[in-house]
């Protein structure tokens, strides 16, 4: 018989009305990957930081294994802290979004860990070039729930001057860079930033993150292999949410070898983390900032996690996947198992939980009824009209300077 | 006849298209099993099958330049980019190997591929989103640009695109998706079964590239529009209470310049109308071609409505957007000159 190639179509696990199938997870035990040296080369770190899962917090809540961090209680109720304000600020601005508030929005729900852990483990000065589900780090780095608002009601003190859809934010102080649309394009920026680092010989680093979807564009190869070739001090995430839109992990090139294992083809190491274990987060972002920050080079870390809800308010997940797939997620959600480990040490109560979700939930909505204050998609005070024209340039154009009259003598016919 | 808005007319022509020639192909982010976010592919790959409804990843590039192997090798693809504002990682492909893969071969390699993707503001989509890019386009050498602004020339127009054996870019204004829009956000939504262009044979039709539309015929002004504007435009005569003739040019490149021509001659005043920014914009191509074909008919300046010289912004989209009132002012500011 003869045989001739036939296109070959990955297929997700499982569709609407199946049940759920995460056999394809690589399941390892916590505690069981190997903590190398961050200065070993390449050619010596060996394959479980790619093929299996760092992870720390076992079944039980214990943390264990060569990659616990061995953070402090405070540290560990700081970052449940912040994953919980994380998700009283998404659950509020989802039901703004319902209410008609704000045109726009966007979940981190089942990934807060990703975010607030990494946060913490990195230095202030360190600049991060978010997706747009990393809220989290705006979040554990203090940032005000009332700024991002703000922004996604675009009013009179959006730091965007309402320029971008909600949730685009961005943090020149807090070192936090502008969220683009345009899926990637922060991964090579990233480097850049790190080269900069390097060029001025400063001790910050860069991180950058996307989702396992967007690592298919070509920007993904220019970050890889700039960050190779110049040893850029860069930690490049990949948060594998097993979800771009509707289309599964396998679609964006996942289906044979984990996202991690693409850093060894470029000369820098991969290492998977379950993205739902706090202090597993929190080793390996620690782990590879000492590598960056000695000057032994970049690191590609795979996150493994899963998005709970939908892509955004434009999405209806039920379309493309089963409905109770979040409940089948293998590793858990990063709020109980961090909660769960707390409560086990006696450094947290179920009683201080639900204490803390009801202040969190008070504030969210202080802070919602305050960027109100300042302005909603149909109340004043409104940005002034004229910002429209502001900031294209520097300084404004003469064309520019016509337009904006022309605009204005609109207004007053 | 029956009744389809924009988005089933566009998926009637795929759907029709696959089914008469095997060589058609679609490929795009999320455009099968879960049908397209605006749902243009709908049923196609339950239909066709995943080998000829195919999920990309996501990688604009890389669906443009398989999509040009593809077509090198027999097949026609139709590549869906999600949004317009995401073509331009696929830009390299299409500016320095689409357009000029006949040419450079003397005719040997082309690639018959068609290009959807929805464009323009009015969604509250910001900056990324909301974009207008043909212009872009239309300056390239070797592909061409249409853009419909009704479910039967979308239909129609889609078809003659996916048989043309060159590489066509097919805007759909996704703001008219679901029903015209007269650029007034504060009327409520109109779907599109009131309208007479609504009216979408279920069977197989094109209509010919290159060919533009009076939409109504009148004495005193001609308007250049295309797309979301046409609405606008007329809304905008009907509110100046102009006599305008409306063209809507439907394929951008190569244009209709006859039609033009013609109605230029009658009017003597030409108004330009494009969502697009304004500097070096498609109405500046326009402008030129009406001066050069209809000076000695002219007898005012000719004006262009553009949005402004800036990003597209999330606030003030309806300050941004070339509104009926812009427009209508132009109108009469064009019949006072002279
Ligand atoms: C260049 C570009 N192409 C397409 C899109 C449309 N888009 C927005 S988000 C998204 C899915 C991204 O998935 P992933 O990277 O896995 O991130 P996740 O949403 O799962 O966090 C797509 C296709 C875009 N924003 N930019």
């Amino acid at each position: 018989m003869t045989r001739t190639p036939r296109l070959h179509i990955p297929h997700p696990p499982a569709r609407p009305g199946a049940d759920p199938d995460f056999s394809y997870v690589t399941r390892v035990p916590a505690g069981s990957v190997p903590r190398p040296d961050p200065h070993t080369r390449l050619r010596d770190l060996p394959n479980e930081l790619i093929y299996d899962i760092v992870r720390v917090l076992d079944d039980e809540g214990t943390a264990v294994g060569p990659w616990d961090p061995g953070l402090d209680p405070d540290e560990l109720q700081f970052g449940l802290r912040h994953m919980l304000e994380t998700r009283a600020f998404d659950d509020h601005m989802l039901r703004m979004h319902r209410q008609g508030k704000i045109s726009f929005y966007m979940k981190s729900r089942g990934e807060e860990a990703v975010a607030v852990a990494a946060a913490m483990a990195l230095k202030p000065s360190d600049m991060l070039f978010p997706s747009y589900r990393v809220q989290g780090l705006q979040i554990a780095r203090g940032r005000s729930l009332v700024d991002l608002m703000n922004q996604c009601l675009s009013n009179s003190r959006d730091m965007c001057k309402g320029r971008q859809m909600p949730i685009m934010y961005h943090w020149k102080r807090g070192n936090i860079f502008s969220i683009s649309g345009n899926l990637t394009t922060q991964y090579p920026q990233a480097v850049g930033w790190a080269m900069a680092a390097a060029i001025k010989g400063e001790d910050d680093i860069a991180a950058a993150w996307i989702g396992e979807g967007s690592s298919a564009e070509a920007d993904f190869h220019h970050a890889m292999t700039f960050a190779s070739v110049y040893r850029a001090p860069v930690i490049l995430n990949i948060v594998n949410n097993q979800y771009a839109i509707s289309t599964f992990q396998g679609t964006a090139g996942g289906e044979h070898r984990p996202f991690a294992a693409r850093g060894p083809g470029y000369g820098i190491p991969g290492i998977r983390v379950d993205g739902n274990d706090f202090p597993a987060v929190y080793a390996v972002t620690q782990w590879a900032a000492e590598r960056a920050r000695s000057g032994t080079g970049p690191t590609l870390i795979e996150l493994v996690t899963y998005r709970v809800d939908a892509h955004s308010t434009s999405d209806d997940p039920s379309r493309y996947r089963p409905k109770n797939e979040a409940d089948a997620w293998p590793y858990g959600d990063p709020v109980e198992r961090l909660k769960t480990h707390l409560i086990r040490f006696g450094q947290w109560s179920e009683t201080r939980h639900a204490a803390l979700v009801e202040e969190l939930k008070a504030q969210v909505e202080r802070d919602w009824a305050e960027a109100c204050s300042y302005g909603t998609m149909t109340a004043p005070p409104f940005l002034d009209k004229n910002e429209l024209f502001e900031d294209v340039y520097a300084d404004m154009p003469p064309h520019l300077i016509a337009q904006k009259k022309q605009m204005r003598a609109l207004e007053e016919d | 006849m029956p009744r389809m808005n924009m988005v089933q007319a566009i998926n009637s022509a795929m759907d029709i298209m696959l089914d008469r020639d095997p060589n058609v192909i679609c490929i795009g982010q999320d455009i099968g099993y879960f049908g397209g976010v605006f749902r243009c592919t709908d049923g196609l790959q339950r239909k066709y099958g995943e080998h000829r409804v195919i999920d990309a990843p996501i990688a604009e590039g890389g669906i443009i330049g398989s999509a040009i192997g593809m077509g090198v090798n027999g097949l026609r693809p139709v590549a869906e980019i999600q949004f317009a504002d995401y073509i331009y990682p696929g830009c390299d492909q299409i500016i320095s190997e689409l357009a000029r893969l006949r040419y450079r071969t003397a005719g040997d390699f082309f690639a018959p591929v068609t290009i959807r993707t929805p464009c323009g503001g009015g969604i509250r989509g910001g900056q990324t989103h909301s974009q207008s890019p043909e212009g872009i386009f239309t300056h390239l050498c070797g592909v061409k640009v249409v853009m419909p602004s009704n479910p039967y020339d979308a239909k129609g127009l889609l078809i003659a695109a996916i048989e043309d054996d060159d590489p066509v870019i097919f805007f759909e204004p996704k703001r008219i998706y679901n029903g015209p829009f007269d650029g007034d956000p504060d009327k409520p939504a109109v779907p599109w079964n009131t309208h007479p262009h609504s009216e979408v044979p279920a069977e197989y039709y094109t209509l010919p590239i290159g060919r533009a539309e009076i939409v109504r015929p009148g004495e005193d002004v001609t308007v250049l529009c295309y797309g979301t504007m046409v609405h606008v435009c007329q809304a905008a005569a009907d509110f100046a209470e102009v006599d305008a003739e409306i063209i809507d040019l439907r394929t951008l490149s190569p244009l209709d310049v006859t039609t033009i021509r013609q109605s230029v001659e009658k009017t003597g005043r030409c108004v330009a109308v494009h969502e697009a920014t304004r500097f070096s914009g498609y109405g500046a191509e326009l402008a030129a071609t009406v001066q050069e074909e209809c000076f000695y008919s002219l007898e005012a300046p000719i004006l262009r409505v553009t949005g402004w010289d800036t990003p597209y912004p999330h606030a003030f989209e309806w300050d941004y957007f070339p509104g009926k009132r812009r427009v209508a002012k132009a109108l009469e500011q064009v019949l006072e000159m002279s």
